[in-house]
This record gives C-alpha cells, structure tokens and sequence, in this order.
C-alpha cells in the first residue's frame, strides 16, 4: 500500500500540461495509445490522484474531487481530438498510398463481339416485328421444289440456270442449298393462316468464288405480305418504311421494272441514302413484286381472294452501303479486328 | 446488250443533244437496267492524209521504212514514217496527229525514229478498234471514202459513235435487239419509233426451196420449230472486206468482225433479234430436213468439235446428215468460206426449251441460243433472210434468186381477258382506261373493248404476256413506277419473336457480352474434317455432299461446327491474333446413317402438291439442327501490370457452357468425357437430365500441332436446338428467405479418382432442403491425406424458410451429407 497521493491544484495543473505535451507529440495511433496509457491508465498520476480522494477528509472532497475531475477531463478530451486528427491523417495517407494509374488498370474482361451481318439482321427483323410481322425460318439445305418449282422458276426457264446452285449429290436427288430465302415464302403460306405477314432473315448460297463483291455463302431478309387488297402502293409503303426506320425520315423509295419469276409485276428497288458518308445518293437494294399467283396456287390459294407483295434484300450488300465498305471478304473471313469494331451493336 | 447510237437512232428519234446518261436514264425507267458505256476510245486529232509523197528507206535491221510526206489540211504537209507498203502517192489515209489518242489506250506524239521525227502516225484498221485487219494502213478509197485533207476522220468512219450496254431480264427476248430496244426508248421517251421490220422490203420467191419438218414429239409436247424461212443468194464475193461502219457498230456491239457473210448474219441479228445462218449451198445436198437427233448420231460444229447427240437435239439436216445443231451452232460441212458464192440464207423460229436443252447439254451458250431461249419473234424469219439478202446484194455483189422457203408453224398468242379494275387494284393506282388502252397499244398489243373487259393479243415478240398481272406490269412500266404512290399496310398484331429466337439472341448477346467474338464459318468441309470431329468415337460421318462444290476437296456440308471454326481461328493466328475466343451460332446438317434422303419427281404446275406429297418433300431433307460452338486459345486474360496472364483452356471452354446454360435457362450437366479429337483428360461430356447435348474439351495436342494451332486449344459445342427443347419452360422462383443463414465449411476425404462434381451432387442431396448453396472451395492432397485420395472442402450455406438456424440443426444437416457421401463413395469426413 502505497502513501495516498497529494492532490494539489499545481500536481494536477503540472500533469496535465505533461499529458497534453505527450498527446500533442504523439505522431500516431501507437504512440497515441503509448501516451494515454501513460497518462489516463490505471497507473498514472490522475487514476492515483483518484484513488487516493477516497482518503481525503471529507469537508476537502468536492473541491479536490473538482480538481482530479477537471484535470483528467482536460486530458481525455485533448486524446480524443488528438486521436481524431490522427486517424484523418492516417486514412488520407492510406488513401493516397492506395492510388493506382486508373489508365493502366489491370482487366479480368476481354472484349468480345457479335457479328454485324446477323446484328443487322436482328434490327431489320425488329423494324417488322415493330409492325407487328413475324420472322418465318425455314431450312438451308432445301428440296428443290420449294427453292425454284414452287417459286415459279420453270424447269427450263434461263432463270432457273441464272441461279448458279450448289446441287446435292447425286442430283436426281431433288436436294439443294438455297439460292435465296424465298422459300420461305411457299413455307410460310403452307404453314401459316392467312393472313401472312412475314420476314424471313437467312442464310443462302451460291455458286460465287469469294471476292470483293461477291461470297458464296450469304445472307438475305425476305417479306411477305398475303392479304385481301394488297397493291404495290402498299409494297412501295412497306419498303419506305423500312428505310426510314434505317436511314433516316429523308431516305425514300424508287421502284424500276425488273423481272423475276416469282413477282408480277416485279421491281428492282433503290433505296435514297441521305446520310451516305460522301453525299446522299441512290443505291440498288433489292428486288420485290406482287407475289405472282402462281406462288399462290402452289400454295392452294385463291389469287382471286388474296394477293400480295414480297421482297429481298443482301444483308451483305446493306451493311455495305450502310456502313460505307468496300470489300465484302471482311465480312466473311472471321477475322476478330472486323467484328470487334462493332462490339454488340449494328 | 449493247446499243450502238448511231443504230439506235436509225428506229428512233434520239435528241441529237442526248449524252450515254440520258439514253440509259430512259431505258431504266422502262424496265432495262444500265450496266455500261463503251467507246472506240479515240480521240484528239485524228485526220485524213493525202500522202503526197514517199521514199523507202533500208534499215540495218532488214526492214524497209517509208518516209512519207502528208498533206493534213495545214500549210505544210507533215513528215510521218510509216513501216507498211501498201499504199502509193495520192492515196487518202488515216493520220493520227500527235495528242491523239488511239484505243489500249495508245497516245501518240511526235517521236524520233529511224533517223526522222515522225509528226504523227498513219493507222491501220485495227490500231482504230475496226476489226483485227492490220496487213497495212487502212486506205480510205476501199471504203469508197474519198474526203479532203484535214478532214475529221473519227467522224468519218464512226468512231465517235459509242453504244450502251443494258441488261435484259430474262422474259424480255425481244429487247435482245436494236429493234425492241429501240421501241422501248420511244416507249419511255415518247420519241417517234419506226419498225426496221417494215422497212425491209421481202424478197418474191418464186420457187420453194424444199424444207421439212419432222418432229411430232417434240419437248414437253411442244414442237421445236414453229417457223422457218429460207432464201438463195448467189455470185456472192465473199473475200470482200466488211465496210468500216459495220465493223464499226459490230465492234461497239461487242461482236468480232469475222468475215463479210457472218458479219452480215450477226448485224441481222443484232438489228432485229433473228439469229439467221447461212449456208454454202453447193455443199448443201438436197433439201433441208429439221429434225431430232437419233442416238449415238454426231455432228462436226463450226468450232471443228465432234459433237455426240441426245434425241432431245434438234438438228437441221440435209441428205448426207446433220448440218446444224438448231439455234447453237451450224456445221462444219455447209461452212461458208472464201470460194463461197450461193448462200443458203435461213433464219428459223425454234422452241425455247428445245434450245435452252440443247445448249446447255453442250455447254454451247450463243448469241443465237440466248435469244431463241428467251424467245424470238415467230413472225420475223422471211423480213430477216430478205434484209441480209439485201446485204448481201449491197456489199457482197451478190444476186437473190426466187428460191426461198417462207414457213410459219407458229400459234398465235392467245388474247388475254384483262378484267376492269385488275390493273388498279393490283397496282394501287387510278389508272383511266384511256391510260391503259394507250400503253398495251404502245407495247404492241391490240385491244378489243368486251364486256367488263378488255380484250388484250399481245404482239407476236411478247410470249411473256400470258395474264392479267403481266398486263399490269406493262400499263404500270409504260406509265411509269413513279406513279405508285407510298401505302403502309396494317398488319395484324403480331406476336412477336418466337422463343427460340428471342433465346438464341440471349444466346449470342451472352456469349459475346462473355468476351467472345461471333463468327460466321462457310460451311464446306472435307470428308477428313467430318470424320475428324463428326463424331465422338470417331469413324465415318454420314454427311451430305455436294455434286458441284467450288472446292472439290471439300465437297461435305458440315456436321460439327468446329472445322470452320478452325480455319478461322488459323486465319486468326496468321495475322498475329494469338488471342482467340469465338463463338458461331449455326445449322448444321445432319442426316442420320442409312437414312436415304432426297424426293422423287417434283409436283409438276402451280397447284399445291397435296399433302401427302408435301410430306414427302419435307421428309426428303435431312435434320439439320442448330449448333453452338466456342473457341478458345492463347491467353484469356493477357498479362498486365500486377496481374499474369491468364491462359486459356478447358476452363474458358466450360465458362462458356455456364453462360450457355445461363442464357437459355438450361440446368447443362458437366460429366467426364471422351471424344477422339479431344485431350484423354480434358474432355467433358455435357448433359441436360440424361440427354447428352455435346463435348467441351482440349483439342489433342497431336491434331492441334497437325493443324498449326498452339498446344492448347478449347472448344466445346452444344445442340442448340436440344438446349432450347429442355430449357426450363418459365421460371417460378422461390420467394426470397431473409432468416439469417449458418455458413459451415465440410472437408470430405474420398479417392482422388472421384469427380469431385459427384460429390457435390451427393452432398447437395444429402444436406436437404435447409442446403441454399455449395461451392467447392478447395481440393488438397499430400500430407494428412491419404495417397490416392484428397481432401476436398465445400463451403456450405444452410437457411431454414421460418426460422433462425441453430449452429446444431446446420450441423446435423451437414452430418446427413456426410454420411450419403460415405455410403456412395467411402468418403470421410476430415476433421
């Protein structure tokens, strides 16, 4: 049992400005918690000016309790201020120490792509499915009924030879890849009641060594519109349509005769680019026609009831024009730099 | 087709301002699109030269030069040295002045040469783009041109002429002619048109030249010939050179200048649209004789090729055999040479299937073959024999006898009952009666009122013409398409896309958001790139293959879409992208083995082929599903600052499967795997329930060194089409929990043989439904482990629906996995 300590007010002024001074020099937490140890722990001065009031007769107690009282409050707040200060300087420390170089970032992702052909697909489908079409599929590998017969092509017809096929083996098969998606026209009519409003986006092949302008393995979207009174205004306000929602309100529509076996009339359509990159211009999109009764009647339909409008474009030749190509073999030989250049959108 | 101007202009009235653009412009408008422009390509000063005076001069080189003297038009002749001898004093002559240029293109300038500068150079036929004569220079007089010095001699002799080239459809056999092409201008023009038809004065015949025709049955019950006429011309010179204009238009034409009597028959037929032949009578014996081809028969062409026959062949023949396969080719028997002097001239009408056969078969297409295939006017053989009679009276010296033929077989086209209203309807115009009367009578149709109706015959060079809506073409071609006005018709509300698309789009969207990039592949492989990744266990794949493949090393249609995917990852790698992730999302064609595929003869008409036959084409094609497939190789994640590289493998090609299964909604099940194109450890076989839908693995390190690709490279490829089959219709998710959850780690020790995803699904099994989630977390072998064995940690995450978990329920839910996995693998628990 150690003496009671005197508690004076100078004891008491004299240790507190010695605490204050060692919190004051405390440049970290450490020696923050070295100090209020020192200073406020079970053995330092105050704690023992503190116990020791328990000894002090009892008319002196208020007065020397005030004095303890005062002295380690002092102490306690200059810690905490102290403490404050120093856990702001540390995180800003640990902040600045964490910076990193936000343009040399290491990445976990790597970039992949869709490919632009069957994004642009995709839109052009959804400018129809807007008009509340639908997308009709049908097969690449075709029988060759549905690719020429059905589709008004005459076994005989030069169109029919025009059409440069991949024939399956042997030949008398009757079997080969689709030169166009136009029979998914006679599909959809087979399959579907009437009305019909379709699109059928897809893959089609021809004879065509690879080359600046052509592939022989492409891609088309086709339409279909069945209905009762259907004209070629209607076919013209579809097309329009189309090339307003991709080219923009001023992009318009010009229809010139042409011939194909499976329209009558038959028109090859221009379309009036007027955000082309070096000046609006005219280009060559696509055939169309009102779908010629023949195709109707192999599908037992009545011409007489129900007539309507079909069309086609290349989606090669679209993105094309549209995205201001010059060479078609990007689009097909799988190099990465192409598609990653459009990321996932067209 | 190529229009020359100068021709054109002799049917109908071409402004005389009207440029390449304009007459092209006109021509679009009615239906013929534009595909080129073609000149003589001279210009500058080309001028005619009298030759005022020559010396031969002896070169060292053995040649003899002529140092000439020409008068130009100008004050001074010009000195101009000339390699050829076939000239004299006086005579006129081309002279191209320098700054001209010639066709090659061939500049010419004042150039030093054999001791002279010669000013100029005097041309031949050929260095002006007329015809393939360059014996000498070409002098004016053989052309009866006599002109004055200085004269512009490209004007002269049509060299400043150029002729546009359009495209015809097929169905348009008449525009295959200076003729239909030329009505056709005035028809978008309104110009004045004149039928060269009815300027060709027919010649009398007297006698009949005996022509029989023996073909009963025909093609597809059509006879081949449906007219024929003939006509003799004799003392025909034909050493006679071809005059200049002629060559020049034939050139123009794109047509070579051959010999004066082809020359003629080819401008015939240019001009009207009848290919016409002429035959060396005196080579002819007896009559001429049009039938089929008997078996086994042959025939020696004009191209001195032995031709076997098919008794689908229709052939002109005379008393010793063939002597011409109809509408393709003469013979080489009755060929016209240079001792020719009797011309047989014929000019036949022939079926359009009969031709298109016959010069398929042979691979003979002609000028003559393409026009009878589209079909030739029927009415129009004996106006052409008499105009290259005529031609051959004018040019040749020769005589038209009153021997001839003047056969018309032909069925005149039926008239066609164009109800009132069709044409507006169908085309969605107005269109009075006067506006329609007006361009069937333009197009050459005659018109007859009915009742309701308008009757409409179509003119004899329109079999095209067969009903209502090719009228309506016509009425809305001649008026213009400008008409049509811009009508959005109203669908019925839709549905939107179909599942399957709206999940191969998530599909392809995941895939690439994942960090790979989508590829296109063609589909042609070879019968080693089936077998090799066909099948799992290796062997021959049944595949489809092509009769005429671009490549014949590659003659299949693909089965997997990994070998495309190769040859793209190769292009890939040669260009230096080492760093690959691909994805294609694609059919592939897959007929099943011993299957037979393919139909019998095709329903024949436009009716529907009922459905039965129907049943019968869909059979007739093999499956042909949807694939997915992804590609992986080089580093995943390349090495940057404080991070390494990350190479790729198996792993990318399973993260790939997660995202698959995710995308679609498919719970996809990996399980040890093997495929023979695959690494033996490194291959994973992918199921959905007990239906496998496809592999993810290492490429073998020996087939990837075989095809130049690194040591590793992942692929997996899935059956989209099953995927989409056993997705999970719609998901009724569980409503979310929010008890506070007890988390517990379970080391089970088992043999190192044991896929750890068994264990997995065996502690998932035998934790019960307080079990929210299981993650293997580490898989640890060596000390304290058993050998052949290793200890494998999942971390577990258990939560009751009501309740807070107490440490105990966790851990008797954790003692029940225990003790299931022990049961079926001998697993223990490792403290």
């Amino acid at each position: 049992m150690s003496e009671p300590t005197l508690i004076t007010e100078s004891a008491a002024a004299e240790v507190v400005a010695a605490a204050l001074r060692a919190v004051a020099a405390a440049s970290n937490s450490a020696e923050l918690r070295v100090a209020r140890a020192e200073f406020t722990g079970e053995s330092s001065a105050l704690a023992r000016m503190n116990a020791s009031l328990k000894a002090a007769p009892n008319d002196q107690k208020a007065a020397l309790g005030k004095i303890v009282g005062q002295a380690r409050g002092q102490v306690n707040t200059a810690i905490a201020a102290r403490e404050a200060e120093l856990v702001e300087a540390e995180e800003t420390a640990r902040l600045a120490s964490e910076a990193v170089d936000v343009t040399a970032v290491a990445t976990r992702w790597r970039p992949g792509a869709r490919h632009p052909l069957t994004l642009l697909m995709e839109q052009m489908g959804d400018i129809f499915i807007g008009m509340g079409w639908e997308i009709a599929e049908g097969p690449e590998l075709e029988n060759e009924w549905f690719n020429f017969d059905a589709m008004n092509f005459d076994e005989d017809h030069p169109a029919r030879a025009m059409q440069d096929t991949f024939f399956v083996d042997p030949v008398d098969s009757h079997l080969l890849l689709r030169t166009h998606t136009s029979p998914v026209q006679i599909r959809s009519l087979l399959d579907r009641p009437l009305p019909v409003y379709v699109v059928a986006p897809g893959r089609v092949y021809r004879t065509d060594e690879l080359d600046a302008t052509h592939t022989p393995v492409f891609h088309q979207i086709e339409g279909l519109a069945i209905d009762r009174g259907l004209t070629m205004a209607n076919l013209r306000g579809t097309l329009e349509h189309l090339a307003r929602a991709m080219f923009g309100t001023d992009a318009k529509i010009r229809l010139r005769p042409n011939y194909f076996p499976f329209t009558e009339p038959s028109a090859e359509m221009d379309v009036w680019q007027p955000n082309a990159k070096g000046g609006a211009r005219w280009v060559e999109w696509g055939g169309c026609g009102m779908v010629n009764s023949n195709v109707l009647l192999a599908a037992g339909i009545d011409p007489n009831e129900y007539q309507g409008f079909a069309f086609g474009m290349g989606i090669e030749r679209t993105l094309q024009f549209r995205n201001d190509m010059n060479d078609m073999r990007d689009m097909v030989e799988g190099d990465i730099r192409f598609s990653q250049q459009f990321g996932l959108v067209v | 087709m190529r229009i020359p101007i100068s021709w054109l202009r002799e049917f109908v009235d071409v402004p005389a301002a009207a440029t390449a653009d304009d007459i092209l412009a006109a021509l679009v408008a009615v239906g013929f699109e534009e595909e080129d422009v073609h000149t003589f390509g001279v210009s500058g000063p080309v001028v005619v030269g009298q030759v005022l005076e020559t010396t031969p001069e002896p070169q060292s080189n053995g040649k003899t030069i002529n140092w000439c003297q020409v008068d130009v038009g100008e004050a001074e002749p010009r000195g101009i040295v000339c390699g050829a001898h076939n000239f004299a004093v006086g005579d006129k002559v081309v002279v191209s002045l320098p700054g001209a240029i010639l066709p090659g293109p061939f500049p010419i300038s004042a150039r030093k040469t054999y001791g002279h500068v010669s000013d100029g150079m005097i041309a031949s036929a050929r260095e002006l783009g007329l015809g393939e004569e360059h014996d000498g220079i070409l002098r004016l007089a053989t052309l009866g041109l006599d002109p004055k010095p200085g004269e512009d001699a490209a004007a002269l002799l049509g060299l400043d002429d150029f002729a546009v080239e359009i495209n015809v459809t097929p169905d348009r056999g008449y525009a295959f002619s200076i003729r239909g092409v030329a009505r056709e201008y005035s028809n978008s023009t309104g110009a004045k048109f004149s039928d060269p038809i009815s300027r060709v004065e027919p010649f009398e015949i007297t006698t009949e030249f005996p022509v029989t025709i023996d073909d009963k049955a025909g093609i597809r019950g059509r006879t081949g010939v449906n007219a024929f006429s003939t006509l003799v011309v004799s003392g025909v010179d034909e050493t006679r050179p071809t005059p200049s204009w002629m060559v020049g238009r034939l050139t123009l034409a794109g047509i070579r200048s051959i010999s004066l009597i082809v020359d003629i028959t080819n401008y015939v037929m240019w001009e009207l649209g009848q290919p016409t032949h002429g035959y060396d009578l005196d080579k002819v014996v007896g009559g001429l004789t049009v039938r089929r081809a008997k078996a086994g028969e042959t025939i020696v062409t004009l191209d001195d090729q032995t031709r076997v026959l098919s008794p689908e062949d229709l052939l002109i023949t005379d008393d010793s055999g063939p002597i011409g396969l109809a509408g393709v080719m003469g013979g080489a028997s009755t060929e016209i040479t240079s001792t020719t002097t009797r011309v047989l001239v014929e000019a036949a009408n022939f079926d359009p299937v009969s031709i298109a056969r016959t010069a398929r078969r042979h691979k003979l297409p002609s000028e003559a073959s393409k026009r009878f295939e589209r079909g030739v006017d029927p009415k129009i053989g004996f106006a052409a024999v008499s105009r290259v009679a005529q031609l051959l009276v004018g040019l040749a010296g020769g005589t038209v006898e009153p021997l001839g033929t003047r056969l018309d077989l032909s069925i005149p086209l039926p008239p066609i009952d164009l109800r009132d209203g069709f044409i507006s309807k169908l085309i969605g115009v107005e269109y009075t009666d006067a506006e329609i009367v007006n361009s069937l009578e333009k197009i050459g149709a005659s018109v007859e009122a009915g009742a309701g109706i308008l009757i409409v015959t179509p003119p004899s060079w329109r079999p095209d013409l067969i009903d209502q809506a090719t009228l309506a073409e016509e009425v809305a071609r001649i008026i213009g398409y400008d008409r049509i006005p811009s009508e959005l018709p109203v669908a019925p509300p839709g549905r939107g896309l179909t599942r399957t698309q709206r999940l191969r789009r998530s599909l392809s969207n995941a895939l690439a958001a994942g960090g790979a990039t989508e590829i296109i592949s063609y589909p042609f492989e070879s019968r080693a790139q089936i077998d090799v990744f066909g099948g799992a266990a290796g062997g021959e794949t049944p595949a489809v293959k092509l009769a005429n493949p671009l490549d014949a090393e590659t003659p299949y249609l693909r089965t997997t879409l990994i070998p495309g995917m190769i040859e793209i990852a190769r292009r890939n790698l040669s260009r230096g992208l080492t760093n690959l992730a691909l994805f294609e999302v694609g059919v592939v064609f897959e007929p099943a083995a011993g299957a037979k595929y393919g139909s019998g003869p095709l329903p024949i008409g436009p009716a529907h082929p009922g459905v039965q036959k129907l049943g019968e084409l869909d059979a007739s094609i093999p499956p042909q599903p949807w694939h997915v497939a992804t590609m992986y190789a080089g580093d995943s994640i390349e090495k940057q600052p404080g991070l390494a590289a990350a190479p790729s493998g198996l792993a990318d090609a399973l993260a790939s499967v997660e995202q698959i299964g995710h995308a679609l909604a498919v719970d996809i099940r990996v399980a040890k795997g093997s495929h023979h194109a695959l690494h033996p450890g490194r291959t994973a076989e992918l199921w959905v329930g007990d239906r496998s839908v496809g592999f993810a693995g290492e490429l073998l390190p020996s087939l990837a060194e075989e095809l130049d690709l690194p040591r590793v490279v992942a692929i997996a490829e899935l059956d989209l089409d099953a995927l989409i089959e056993l997705a999970r219709p719609e998901v009724s998710p569980q409503p979310i929990v929010t008890m506070p959850a007890a988390t517990q780690d379970l080391s089970l020790v088992v043999r190192a043989d044991v896929p750890a995803g068994d264990i997995l699904a065996t502690v998932i099994e035998g934790a019960g439904e307080l079990l929210e989630h299981a993650v293997l977390v580490d898989d640890y072998r060596g000390q304290g482990v058993p050998d052949e064995s290793k200890s494998l940690t999942f971390a577990l995450r258990f939560r009751a629906p009501d309740r807070t978990l107490t440490a105990a329920e966790a851990s008797d839910a954790k003692l029940a996995a225990v003790t299931l996995a022990a049961q079926r693998h001998g697993a223990m628990l490792r403290d």
